[in-house]
Order: structure tokens, then sequence, then C-alpha cells
């Protein structure tokens, strides 16, 4: 197994001595494997760390990049919480773990210094009951009003559903109030979704107007609330696939590819090369699918119908590829833990050439159509302008920060799936608005297109499993006839991949930005819990302060840009 | 009907058959999609797969003026409320697909958060299958519902022979 061992982990900065000097008990890299630098600290200094972590110019962690809760019946501190950070000048990253009892779970919220924790608090506070104190608007997120409990711990029946009748339908508490103020008379308040043509499936936003301004914004999220982490600590490892895929659905390979990767990280083997470079390909292609749908349902919303014919005919076209290599079209389960479930077809590369030639017609059609058309740089320049510090602070990544002017990539950042060996621009645009948002990703599908020409070139031969008895089940011709390979095959389909006990946090460079899997396992066959850290919720939680001031018509535009998909938000 | 020679022939028809026939043709979806199956949904409307072919392709996402309702994903109980809401608030007749195995199952998120099968709150005649179903299982379902309405074997039809019945036997 030697020869699968990671060797393209980029070296990590060594831990900075000001941290050492905060006396925390330290855990040190090695330990984790993952890249990360691992601290334990004591809920009584953990503001006092965070604060350090993020002002000391040494440090400067600048991206709150996730907190999440995680439940352990059986220690003496019952719960924990995660901090995960990233210095985006450095590359430096951090995770901070902080013990909390059964009887009082509380713990300062950090939202006074990254606003992002604003929401994953809320998460942590509605699925584990960890109470943050200082925050400023700490009630249930994901889950609805009547719901009972808190269902991400272990003790909590996965099947107990709680009911929710119309009148308890959430309304924040400000929109509730009758302005009497007579200077108010134009006042009044707006329900966008989640049943409404623009807001892309479930999404919610209550909105209050002054004549057709926007004053005051609040968005509701959890409708699409599907329960992805308590489903899969009942699944094994490999059977979490299908429903990573189904997380963000528009680009489902990227999110299966990121979530085989963090795992391989734990277990500590890396895919055979024909499978790193087959996944590279077809996740450059579902970013440009992906691509395609925001853009697409950003032009529909403003109007612009045919745009979006065409950029769904992309993905007709990319759809019969990953039809051909998998069997299905949108949610294709082809990825495993050590590789890819079987090799591609034949005429693969001949078809890729194909889409190379195809695709660039369709976005040239549109580019044609909308790019420099008066119509649609009315409706988003200047619209939704958020600046890249203020983005940071929210915790964008992706598209979104790279269009307010931060270039931040984790294929750059930090290269997984011989991303460092491809030659490629990010791009980045500067205003930090709608159209920019639109310019970035119009040429991100580009880039992906120079991706995969430079790929395509060099796909070796060879398997697309790992070839480790622990993880690959064997051939079926060896099942059937060898009765060690029998027993393997029983053992490995019974019990599962056994990874070993830690945690690990992976990330790649999802369509929305960085997608990471905080994974813990307690040494089993299935997850011991498995975190996601979807990029649209940060992104999204940002979006009722873009949208105060701005008019009612353009909430709809600045939706669009940001591109939420509703699986990967509320999971 | 007037003939070209002069002579003029007439089509004898049940006023429910005529109604039957008009209403299948002329079917206005209301996509009610939440989840990866809405994509699918989408990829059913675009120029590829083309459901105009099958009448029923001006999408309207207002209830009042829809009379296909297809649930395509997940339906949690959070949104619940809202799908009962929107059914109701559209106009007789109505009818609905369950695009699916979510929507007609709770698919495999059996779970604290999510409905098992959109049946539990509103009647529905097509479950169509798949996890998402492909366009083309789509127009298939639309198809089957086209034929039940030429049948008269909608749950609207149903509900309507109930009716019926219970005028009927009321008594004087
Ligand atoms: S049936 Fe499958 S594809 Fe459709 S919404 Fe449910 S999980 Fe997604």
């Amino acid at each position: 197994m030697t020869d699968s061992r990671h060797k393209t982990e980029k070296p990590q900065p060594p831990f900075p001595a000001e941290l050492k000097a905060l006396g925390s008990q330290i855990l040190g890299s090695e330990k984790t494997g993952d890249g990360h630098h691992e601290m334990l600290v004591d809920r009584s200094r953990i503001l006092e760390v965070l604060r350090t972590v993020k002002e000391d110019p040494a440090i400067h962690c600048d991206l709150l990049v996730d907190i999440c809760g995680v439940d352990w019946p059986d220690r003496d501190d019952r719960f924990e919480v995660v901090y995960h950070l990233a210095a985006l000048e450095t590359g430096l990253r951090l995770r901070i773990r902080v013990p909390l009892k059964e009887e009082d779970p509380t713990m300062p919220s950090a939202f006074g210094l990254w606003k992002g924790a604003n929401w994953f608090e809320r998460e942590a506070w509605d699925l584990f009951g960890i109470h943050f104190e200082g925050h400023p608007n700490l009630k249930r997120l994901l889950t609805h009003e009547a719901f009972d409990g808190h269902p991400l711990r272990k003790d909590y029946e996965p099947g107990r559903r709680c009911l929710l009748t119309e009148d308890e339908i959430m309304t924040p508490e400000w929109a509730r109030e009758n302005p009497t103020d007579n200077d108010q008379f134009e006042t009044h308040i707006l329900n966008l979704g989640p049943s409404h043509p623009a807001t892309h499936g479930v999404l919610r936003t209550v909105v209050q107007l002054e004549g057709e301004v926007i004053r005051r914004a609040e968005c509701e999220i959890g409708y699409l609330h599907r329960c992805f982490e308590k489903m899969v600590e009942s699944q094994g490892w490999n059977q979490v696939i299908p429903y990573t895929d189904r997380l963000n659905y528009c680009s489902s390979m990227i999110n299966s590819v990121g979530y085989a990767l963090a795992v391989e990280k734990l277990l500590d083997v890396e895919a055979p090369p024909r499978a790193q470079i087959l996944r590279l390909i077809l996740s450059e292609f579902s970013r440009i699918m992906d691509h395609a749908v925001c853009l697409g349902a950003n032009l529909v919303d403003l109007g612009a119908v045919t745009g979006s014919r065409y950029f769904f005919q992309v993905r007709e076209e990319i759809y019969g590829l990953l039809e051909s290599c998998s069997g299905a079209r949108l949610t294709v389960s082809y990825a495993r833990i050590g590789g890819l479930s079987h090799d591609v077809p034949e005429n693969f590369s001949s078809q890729v050439r194909v889409l190379l030639d195809t695709i660039p017609g369709f976005i040239d059609d549109v580019e044609k159509l909308v790019t420099r058309n008066t119509i649609f740089r009315d409706r988003t320049e200047g619209v939704g302008v958020i600046s890249g510090a203020e983005a940071l602070a929210w915790g964008w990544t992706g598209p979104c920060l790279r269009a307010s002017g931060i270039p931040y990539d984790v294929r750059k950042a930090s290269p997984y799936l011989g991303y460092e060996n491809i030659e490629f621009d990010v791009p980045v645009a500067t205003t930090g608005d709608c159209y920019a948002r639109y310019l970035v990703r119009m040429e991100e599908m580009r880039q992906s297109l120079h991706i995969i020409r430079q790929a395509i070139d060099s796909i070796p031969g060879g398997p697309v499993m790992i070839d480790d008895p622990h993880i690959a089940p064997p051939e079926k011709s060896k099942a059937y006839n060898e009765m060690e390979s029998m027993i393997r095959h029983f053992k490995l389909l019974n019990d599962g991949i056994q990874v070993p006990a830690g945690n690990g946090y992976g990330f790649t460079e999802g369509a929305n930005g960085e997608l990471g899997y905080y994974l813990v396992s307690n040494g089993g066959g299935k997850p011991y819990r498995i975190k996601v850290r979807p990029p649209c919720f940060a992104i999204y939680q940002a979006y009722p302060h873009l949208l105060e001031g701005q008019m009612v018509s353009d909430a709809i535009a600045i939706l669009g840009s940001l591109n939420i998909i509703a699986g990967e938000l509320d999971r | 009907m007037p003939q070209p020679d002069g002579s003029s022939i007439v089509l004898t028809t049940r006023v429910q058959a005529m109604l039957g026939w008009v209403r299948k043709n002329s079917l206005w979806p209301l996509p009610f999609g939440t989840g990866c199956c809405a994509v699918e949904f989408n990829s059913s409307v675009s120029s590829h797969y083309d459901l105009a072919r099958f009448g029923a392709e001006v999408v309207r996402f207002s209830p009042r003026q829809s009379d296909m309702m297809i649930v395509a994903g997940t339906i949690t109980d959070k949104m619940g409320p809202v799908v009962k809401r929107v059914y109701d608030q559209m106009a007789e007749p109505k009818y609905v697909i369950a695009m699916g195995a979510c929507a007609c199952s709770g698919g495999f998120y059996r779970a604290y958060h999510v409905m098992q099968g959109i049946d539990e709150l509103i009647p529905v005649d097509v479950y169509v299958a798949g996890c998402p179903p492909t366009p083309e299982a789509l127009i298939h379902g639309i198809l089957e519902l086209q034929e039940m309405i030429q049948r008269g074997k909608t749950h609207h039809d149903r509900l309507k022979t109930q009716d019926r019945k219970a005028t009927t036997a009321l008594p004087g």
C-alpha cells in the first residue's frame, strides 16, 4: 500500500508560535494527516484564541470555513464544537475543537469576529442544541418551527417526525408588527417564496418594502432539509455516495469526488492515476453544467428566456457523456472510495472531443446575445455589490468571491486530482456585482474546457480502482471462483470499508466554492459524523444584507447570480 | 358538419368524452419543483425533449392558472403546508403527478424531516418512479394521465361520481 500514499500534499505552513503561546493543548498536524493544525481549547478561552487567530498578523485566518457540532454521548464532555479556519494568504489551515458538558452546552458566539458564523452557529443550535451566547438571532434554521428536540444528537431516533401545521409557518417578528407610525404608510411586507418561480426551488425571503425599496429582509431556509447528515450515519462509507450526489444536484460528480477524496485522505490512500484524471475531466464537465444552470436561470429571471435554452442544451450534451459512463444523467453515483465504480466506455475520448467542439458554440451564442445587451447590463451592473473583504467576512468562496476581487480557488491553493500539472487561469472580476458574477462564470466555463482539453491527452492506462482488498471489492470472476476472494467480497460488502478512528477535513472546489467534508470515524464501517460545508450556505446568509436598499425586482437578479442550490444549502 | 358535396354529417359523442378530450390535450403544468427532480423537469420542457409536443408546455407558476401539478422533488415537513395550500388554490378539475421516488414515497430519505410521499397530504393521480425519473419517464407519466383523463379515471372524476351518488341518495 506504500505506493498509494499521498504524495501531492502541499507542505503545510509551520504551526504559528503565537498560538503555542496561548497555552492551549495542541494536537500536532501530524496526527490529523489532512493538512490541518489541530487544537483543543477550553471554552473559557475560545474567544481569546479565535481573536488571536484572526487578528494576529502572523496567523491571520481571514476565512471562517465551518462551525459544526459533534455528539459523543459516552464521553464526559458530551458535545464538541469544531471550528475550521483558513488563512488564504499563507494557506494555513486550523481546526479548533471545544469540548462542552452535557448539562451546560453553551459557548460564546464568534459572530463578532466573522459574520459568517451566523448561520453555522444557528445550525449547531438547531441540530445539536448548542447555545451560542451573544448570537444576534439564535433560532431554528433547518428544521421547522414546531420541531421538538435536536435531531443530530445520537439519541434522537432518525425517523421521529414532528408535524407542522399551516398557522405555524414562520413570520419574522418584525414582520408581524403593524407599522402605526404615519410616516410609514407605504411600508409593507412581501413574502417571496418558497413556491415562487424565481426562488429556484425552495428558498423563502420575507422583505419589508418602502415603496419599491427593500428596507429589511430575512431568509428562511430548510425547506429541503432532507436530513443528509443523519441518514449517512446509518450507511456504510461507500453507500454515502448516492446521498452526496444529491447535495448539489446540478453538478453531482463534483460532490461525490470531493467526498471520495476526503475519505481517501482519512484512509491515507490515493486512487490510481487513471481514475484521478477521469474524475478531473468529469468534474470539470459538471462545473460547466452547474454554471450553465446558474446563468440560464439567472437569465430567465431577467426575461432572457432564449439564453437558458442554449444553456440547457449544453447540459443535454454533457448528460450524454455522463450517461454513457455511469448509466445515469443527473445523479451519477460514479465515484467510489478508491477510484471509480467502473471504467469509462471505449469511445470516451472521442465523445469528449466532440463535446469540446460543440460546447464553445453554445457559450458563444449566449455571449453574443447577452454580454453586451443593454437591458441585461442595466439590470445587473451595480446591483448586489459586495466588496471582497465583506464577502470574505461572510465566508464566501468560489465564483462569487472571485467576482469581488479575491482570487481564491481551491484548485490552485491546495491542488488535488492533479490540477497542479494543468495550466489554467482563475478569472477574477473586481466590481462584485451581479454582472461581475456573470462574467466570472462565463469565463470559468471556458477555462474548464481548457482544462479538459489538456487532460484528455494525458489519460493513462491502468485500472480505475485501487488495488487494496480492504477498499475495492474483488473482480466478479474471482469472487465466484476463488475462496479467498469470495470471503473478502462478502466481508467488504457486509461490513463496509473500515476507516480507522480519527477525523479529517477534505475540501475541493465545488461549482459554488469550497465544498468541504468534515469526517469523523470511530473506527467502524459507518461514518460517525459527516459534516458538509456547503459553499452556498455561507453565501446565502449574506443575501438579506445584499438586499437592503435595493429595489424589489433586483432581489431576483441578485438571487440568480448567487446560484443557491437548495439541496446543498439545506442538505 | 357540412361536407364538400353539400350533405352534412353529425358526429355524436358524450359530453364527458368531449370534455376529457379537450382537457387532456391542454394541460397546463404547475411545476412544484423542490429537489433534484426539478432539474429533470426543466430538461423535459427544454428544447431537447420538448413537452410541447404533448400539449402540456404552458408552464404556469400560479396555481390559479394551471391544472396539472407536478411535484418534482422531496417534500419536507416544513414544505408540506405550502404544498397543501398551493394544491387547494388550484381550480377544479386538477390533477397531480408525483415525480420521483421522493414525491412518491420519501425516497431514500427515511428521516425526521421528510414527508414519506406527498399522498400524505394531497391525492395523487400518477406516480412516476425514478431517482430522478428521466424526461422520457415523466412524459410517459403525462401520457398516462391524459389517458386517465380521457377515460374518466382520475381522482377528480372519482370525487365527482361520489358526489353524484351522495346527492342522488339524499332523501326527498
Ligand atoms: S427522487 Fe431522487 S432525484 Fe428526485 S428529488 Fe428525490 S432524491 Fe432527488
